[in-house]
């Protein structure tokens, strides 16, 4: 039986090739092998939403996704998405509510909730707290990351910008 | 935890696969969405020496309608369903079940055919099928056969498939004009494995209900259809009496087994709650 497999895939805009063997989750190669940090593994059984990254452009559980799977797929973390700007209302908006106590759910949070910004532009408050009841807040912080998105939603819809807390050099 | 060790392989060709899987024998497993398989090889509750990717194979993709049927292919993900407008207008039930089903990073994986062929009785889609008399397509070593959802779930995580065959695609009759539906599940958190849920349709004249089907999941071994409170309510006008008399019988005719925190008398009255409630909104 041949336990490795060779995989290329493109991880925040760059191109990655490795040999890896079958049975290794996206998150540990992520975190492993490409020392990225961002995505957390909580349950490693689909429950908390920690691990939470992109691929082809739709969030899903990294711990639940082989490194083989991704194979010739976009991987995108909160490292990428954080530098192209794409979750950058979100990030000013989560500051602003304090929205993150220790901050190991928070990337899943963002997300998640950048993916409901785009597909549910008109989310009520009550489907927020649906959507977001995927990710898992130990601190119980949740108050305050469903006031974070819902004022992300309420400012797109007015084509509104979040204003940053603290002013950027 | 972590997975022990497995082979892979990812076929293109649906014959490919079924060769792959009558080699592999009772050590392959097929992944598509891998949903609930990746958890369970996590916690080293299954250990496979191979797993079978299927998510190449293009006869198992896609969403159609054929002839007066709906066609959704097995590896079709929850999301695409949650998304799609030939689900909404020929299946609407199962548009209204979709947002049910764990949660959004999970449904943009999990596919149609994987909860169906897994047979989860707290799972959203097997008790949907059941409602919506679908149609499975098999395909096997010998070809292809065909068998209707109410025989299609055996028993707890048990179905009519043979370990040597791939559940292709599901046919659903089209919904039609006068056909009303309803869906809804109890469960502690949303997206969690419902406590009790009930998929229900019928053909609304007035406000009178006809060729109701009740199917209640996560109460059983299996979905199971309500069919003593089907008969008390088909042809009838819906008033409080039509539904105390089947809330009665439908709590009569299904023995509810009890989970990790439920009791099986929870699950007896939760019930009879669904079908009061949804007996109400399939008249509005």
């Amino acid at each position: 039986m041949s336990l490795k497999k060779k995989v290329s895939m493109t991880v925040n805009g760059v191109t990655v090739n490795a040999e890896i063997e079958p049975r290794r989750h996206l998150v540990d190669f992520l975190r492993e092998d490409l020392h990225l940090k961002g995505p957390h593994l909580g349950c490693e059984q689909g429950a908390c939403g920690a691990c939470t990254v992109k691929v082809d452009g739709q969030i899903i559980r990294g711990c639940l996704f082989l490194t083989v799977q991704a194979d010739g797929s976009v991987v995108e973390t909160v490292e990428g998405l954080t530098k192209s700007g794409a979750l950058a209302d979100l990030q000013e908006s989560f500051m602003r509510h304090n929205a993150m106590q220790c901050g190991f759910c928070s990337s899943g949070m963002l997300l998640a909730a950048a993916e409901l910004i785009e597909k549910q532009p008109k989310a009520s408050r009550e489907e927020v707290r649906e959507w977001i009841s995927g990710n898992y807040c130990r601190c119980t912080g949740y108050h305050a990351i469903v006031d974070a998105i819902v004022d992300v939603l309420e400012a797109r819809a007015k084509g509104q910008k979040i204003k940053p807390v603290v002013a950027h050099a | 935890m972590k997975a022990a060790a497995f082979d892979y392989a990812k076929p293109t060709a649906l014959s490919d696969a079924l060769s792959l899987l009558e080699q592999g024998g009772d050590d392959a497993r097929l992944i598509a969405g891998g949903q609930t398989l990746l958890a369970t090889l996590n916690m080293r509750l299954s250990e496979p020496s191979i797993l079978i990717d299927i998510t190449d194979v293009a006869e198992l993709k896609g969403i159609s309608v054929v002839g007066n049927k709906l066609r959704i292919g097995a590896l079709v993900t929850h999301t695409e369903i949650e998304d799609s407008d030939l689900v909404a207008k020929h299946a609407p039930l199962l548009k209204a079940a979709a947002p049910h089903i764990a949660h959004r990073a999970i449904r943009n994986l999990g596919t149609w055919g994987g909860s169906l062929a897994y047979g989860d009785p707290a799972a959203e889609w097997p008790a949907c099928s059941l409602t919506l008399q679908a149609t499975m397509v098999i395909h096997g070593p010998s070809g292809e056969r065909k068998i209707s959802a109410k025989d299609f779930f055996i028993d707890l995580y048990t179905t009519s498939l043979e370990p040597d065959e791939i559940l292709v695609a599901t046919e659903i009759p089209l919904a039609t004009a006068n056909q009303v539906f309803y869906f809804h599940e109890l469960a502690r958190r949303h997206g969690d494995y419902a406590v009790a849920g009930l998929a229900a349709v019928a053909e609304k004249q007035g406000s009178v209900l006809n060729n109701c089907v009740f199917t209640f999941f996560s109460v059983s071994s299996t979905p199971v259809m309500a069919v003593a409170a089907q008969d008390v309510v088909n042809g009838q006008v819906i008033n409080d009496q039509v539904i105390a008399k089947a809330v009665e019988a439908a709590r009569e005719e299904i023995d509810a087994i009890a989970d990790i925190t439920n009791s099986a008398a929870a699950k007896t009255h939760l019930i009879g709650v669904l079908l009061e409630r949804g007996l109400k909104h399939l008249v509005v």
